[in-house]
C-alpha cells in the first residue's frame, strides 16, 4: 500500500513535491488532519499555525521549500506564542526568532505549530507541562519522553514530516527512543542556541527529531553552523551531511560500555546488544570498553543544570513579560532553589566547582575512549516508556531516566537515538556517540544501521 | 577510567529554615506544605548529588565549557534592522509610565 502524504519521510516529501506528484497544499493538508484526527487523544501541539495551509500555497523556495515542521515551544516564533509550555509565558508573543526556526523558514520550511513539552524543559516526562502531558501515540497509557515528548509524538503519529527538539542531556535523545522515532543531538555549537528559552547554556543543543538518520542530515544542514548571535556557536565549516552518507564507511572500531549496559533494564539491553551484534554483521568491530560509571555523571549534570537555571529563570520576574515569579510550577521551583543552593556561598567549591572538576574527568574519559574507537554504543534511556504519573514525587525522575546521556552531554558530544525493536508493543532505541563534530560519521552509521533494519519503518496504531 | 576513591562526607539534611532562606535568595515564595516537601526532597537530591564526591579531583582543573572557544568578541555597532520598537519592547510590560517600565522599588526610603 502506497504511504500516505503525512507519513512520507523527508527524502519521500521532497522528492514527490520536486516530482510535482503533490504539492505542498496537500502535505501541509495532510500533517494538519492527522493533528485533528489524533491529537485530542495525544496532546503533542500546544498551537497550531493557523497560516499554514495559507503559507503552503506559496512556499518560499529553498531546500525545505513546503515541508511541514513541528517545532518546540521553547523555540521563539513571532506570530506563534512561545510559552516553554510554562504558565508564566502563557500566551507570550516574541518580538525576535530563533535562529533555528528563522533558517528553516528561509529554507522554505512551513512551521504547522509548537510542540508540547516539559515546563521550561524541566523534565523527561512531558508530564511537568503547565499546560497537561503529552501521551505517547505507540500506548496512550505511557509517557512519550521528554523534554522534547510533544516534538517526539508529533513525528511518531506522522503529524509533521520532522520536528525541531532541544537537548540538555536527553531531551532530543530519549523521547524519540520513548516514541520510536530518529532522533540526533548535536555537538554542543554546532547548532544556533539563540532564540532558545534557555535552560543549561553550557549544554542546550537543538537538534532535529526525524523519521530517518538521511532526514535528519538534511535538516542539520540548514540549521548547524556559526551564528554571531550566538557566541558559543562554532566557526567549524559545515560538512555536507547528505552526500557524506553515500560514503561507505566500513570497518569501524566501536566501543560498548559495560557500565552503561549494567545500568539497563535486561530486555532493553538485549535489544542493543542486538543492535550491536548488527553492526559487527555489517563489517565493524564492536568491543567492550570501560567508561566511568554514568552514577557519576547525575551529580554533575544535576550541579551544573540546576546552577545555570536558577541564573538562566532569574531574568523571569513579570515586569518585562510575562507573569510573576509565582506562577512557576513546583518543579521548576525545585530545579532554580537547589542551584541557588550550590552556587550560594559557602557552598560553591563543594558542588559546583566539583561538579566542574568531575566534568574534566567524564570530557577526558571520552576522549582518551576515542583514541581508540570512532564511535560509542550509548543508548538513550534505560527502558522503554514509562506509564503516565511516573514522575509523581520523584523529584529525580529525569536524571535518573537520562543517567545514560548525562556523560556525553555534559561533555558536549553529538549522538543519535535510533528504534532498534520492540517491548510489549513499546519502541526500544540503542544510540551512537562520536567525539566532537564528529556529526557526519555519527549519522552515516545510523543510515548504515537504518539501511540494514527496517524497526524505523514501524508507526503506531494510532 | 574513574578516578581513586575518597571517603565521602556524609550529605547535609535540608531543613525548613534553609529551604525559606534559599527560597528568599531566589525571590520565590513557597507555600507551608512546598517548604516541608522541598526539604526532604533537597536532602534525598544532594545524597545522590554527592556520589560526585567519591571521586578524586584534587588534581583536577574545572571545565565550565566544552567548546574550546575563548575571546569571542563582535564589533560594537548597532544593527538598526534589530531594534525593536518601543512599542514593542513596553507591549507585554506589566505595568509602565511614560516609556518605562516600572518596577517595585529596591531600596525602601
Amino acid at each position: 500500500m502506497p504511504k500516505a502524504l503525512h507519513q512520507l519521510t523527508l527524502e519521500e516529501a521532497l522528492a514527490g513535491l520536486k516530482n510535482r506528484d503533490f504539492t505542498s497544499h496537500d502535505l501541509v493538508s495532510a500533517c494538519l488532519d492527522q493533528i485533528k484526527k489524533y491529537d485530542s487523544g495525544i496532546h503533542a501541539f500546544l498551537e497550531v499555525n493557523d497560516q499554514a495551509l495559507k503559507e503552503a500555497e506559496s512556499p518560499r523556495p529553498g531546500p525545505l521549500s513546503g515541508i511541514p515542521v513541528a517545532v518546540k515551544d521553547n523555540f521563539l516564533t513571532p506570530g506563534l506564542t512561545t510559552t516553554a509550555s510554562s504558565n508564566i509565558l502563557k500566551g507570550y508573543l516574541p518580538h525576535y526568532e530563533s535562529t533555528v526556526t528563522a533558517r528553516l523558514k528561509a529554507a522554505g520550511a512551513i512551521v504547522i505549530g509548537k510542540t508540547n513539552m516539559d515546563a521550561w524543559a524541566h523534565g523527561s516526562s512531558t508530564e511537568t507541562s503547565d499546560f497537561g502531558a503529552t501521551l505517547n501515540p505507540w500506548n496512550t497509557a505511557h509517557l512519550p519522553g521528554g523534554s522534547s515528548g510533544g516534538s517526539a509524538a508529533a513525528v511518531a503519529a506522522d503529524m509533521c514530516i520532522f520536528a525541531i527538539g532541544s537537548e540538555t542531556a536527553g531531551s532530543i535523545r530519549q523521547p524519540a527512543a520513548w516514541c520510536g522515532v530518529t532522533g540526533f543531538k548535536p555537538t554542543y555549537g554546532r547548532v544556533s542556541r539563540y532564540g532558545v528559552i534557555a535552560m543549561a547554556s553550557s549544554t542546550d543543543s537543538p537538534g532535529p527529531l526525524a523519521k530517518t538518520a538521511a532526514d535528519a542530515a538534511l535538516v542539520l544542514q540548514i540549521i548547524a553552523g556559526l551564528d554571531p548571535y550566538d557566541a558559543t556557536s562554532s566557526p567549524r565549516p559545515v560538512p555536507d551531511f547528505f552526500n557524506n552518507l553515500k560514503i561507505k564507511i566500513k570497518n569501524l572500531r566501536i566501543g560498548l560500555p559495560w557500565e552503561y549496559l549494567e545500568v539497563m533494564q535486561p530486555d532493553t539491553r538485549r535489544l542493543v546488544e542486538k543492535a550491536a551484534d548488527e553492526f559487527i554483521r555489517m563489517g565493524h568491530q564492536v568491543e567492550s570498553i570501560s567508561l566511568i560509571h554514568p552514577k557519576y555523571s547525575i551529580g554533575v549534570y544535576t550541579v551544573v543544570q540546576r546552577s545555570e537555571v536558577s541564573s538562566n529563570l532569574a531574568r523571569y520576574d513579570g515586569l518585562r513579560f510575562g507573569s510573576p515569579r509565582s506562577g512557576f510550577g513546583e518543579e521548576a521551583k525545585r530545579r532554580i532553589m537547589l542551584g541557588t543552593y550550590t552556587l550560594s556561598s559557602g557552598y560553591y567549591d563543594q558542588y559546583y566547582n566539583q561538579a566542574q572538576k568531575v566534568r574534566t574527568l567524564i570530557v577526558d574519559d571520552f576522549t582518551r575512549a576515542f583514541e581508540k574507537y570512532d564511535l560509542i554504543i550509548n543508548p538513550a534511556s534505560p527502558g522503554p516508556a514509562l506509564k503516565v504519573n511516573a514522575t509523581l514525587n520523584e523529584p529525580m525522575f529525569g536524571e535518573m531516566q537520562d543517567i545514560l546521556v548525562e556523560p556525553s552531554s555534559i561533555a558536549g558530544l553529538p549522538g543519535f537515538s535510533v528504534p532498534c525493536g520492540f517491548i510489549d508493543g513499546l519502541p526500544v532505541s540503542f544510540g551512537l556517540i562520536g567525539p566532537q563534530f564528529s556529526e557526519a560519521l555519527v549519522l552515516s552509521a545510523a543510515r548504515n544501521y537504518q539501511q540494514a533494519t527496517q524497526w524505523h519503518h514501524a508507526k503506531p496504531r494510532l | 577510567m574513574a578516578a581513586k576513591k575518597v571517603s565521602s562526607k556524609p550529605a547535609p539534611v535540608f531543613s525548613v529554615a534553609e529551604v525559606r532562606h534559599i527560597a528568599k535568595l531566589a525571590n520565590l515564595t513557597l507555600t507551608p506544605s512546598e517548604e516541608t516537601k522541598f526539604s526532604s526532597q533537597f536532602s534525598e537530591t544532594l545524597k545522590m548529588i554527592n556520589l560526585m564526591r567519591e571521586l578524586d579531583t584534587s588534581e583536577v582543573t574545572p571545565t565550565s565549557q566544552v567548546t574550546g572557544l575563548t575571546n569571542i568578541t563582535r564589533e560594537d555597532v548597532i544593527d538598526h534592522s534589530r531594534l525593536l520598537s518601543v512599542s514593542k519592547v513596553l507591549g507585554q510590560a506589566a505595568k509602565t509610565y511614560q516609556n518605562y517600565i516600572v518596577v517595585p522599588a529596591v531600596f525602601a526610603l
